[in-house]
């Protein structure tokens, strides 16, 4: 499946237009990589544990997109956009969107 | 000796956020530098075209992303800030190396790509700190790389 964030596919030609699909998934974290990114928040710098998380988290969202553009009969996702909510203190969800096209 | 806890601790934390801090940042910015000349011909773009008569080749999602966090002595700094108002010096620069070690690693994603079209790059806070500070932030980076054809 090709993925863009831009309204074509460069180099290719739209031939059909499915419409909106969408991945999204609520992730909490675990204790452990909470403890330690509380004793790393003391010297600052990267948080590897959730650096690690969030971007889990966004690869599944964007799966999950991909399985619904499949199962359109779509093989490429276009304008693609990611956006990110805090649910709760230590939770968020991560939602990804696109137009589901067919492309030749 | 409780009064001594009490001042020591936190005065040892503002010390070793200072030196860790310190060292830390100069040697993220280091690797930010060295990376960012590798890809000096590889530019990231907010445009969403590409020049007319170039035949591309492939097309791809490439998405780059980091949390960082402030130390405890720019929290301590900030602190007084927060009274006074103005700017937050001190985490302009923890922010900045986020942006560019997001984008780095947005292009290391696709390391072959000519150009990054449609570059957007957003900033969500991860957890609140106390006292309303800026606990810690994830910067992420993506955009379309494209490849030419040769």
């Amino acid at each position: 499946m090709i993925i863009t964030n831009i309204e074509t596919v460069p180099g290719k030609r739209i031939v059909e237009n499915y419409g909106l699909v969408q991945g999204s998934t609520i992730r909490a974290k675990h204790f452990g990589t909470d403890l330690a990114a509380s004793l790393k928040n003391l010297v600052g710098g990267e948080l590897k544990g959730y650096t690690e998380l969030l971007q889990k988290s966004r690869k599944e969202a964007m799966e999950r997109a991909e399985a619904q553009a499949t199962e359109l009969g779509a093989n490429a996702l276009i304008n693609v956009r990611f956006a990110t909510a805090s649910v709760a203190q230590g939770a968020a969800e991560i939602l990804c969107y696109g137009t589901a096209v067919k492309v030749e | 000796m409780w009064q001594f806890i009490e001042v020591g601790v936190p005065l040892a934390l503002i010390l070793l956020g200072f030196f860790a801090g310190r060292l830390a940042e100069r040697n993220h910015y280091t690797s930010i530098h060295k990376r960012e000349d590798e890809f000096l011909s590889q530019p990231a773009a907010t445009t969403k075209t590409i020049e007319e008569g170039r035949e591309v080749q492939s097309a791809e999602l490439a998405v780059g992303s980091v949390v960082v966090s402030v130390d405890y002595y720019k929290r301590f700094l900030s602190a007084f800030r927060m009274l006074f108002g103005g700017e937050l010096r001190s985490y302009a620069s923890v922010l900045d190396r986020g942006k560019r070690e997001a984008i780095l690693r947005m292009k290391e994603s696709s390391p072959t790509a000519d150009v990054y079209l449609n570059f957007r790059m957003e900033t969500a806070t991860i957890s609140k700190g106390k006292r309303k500070a800026i606990g810690s932030v994830e910067v992420v980076a993506y955009s379309t790389a494209i490849k030419f054809k040769a």
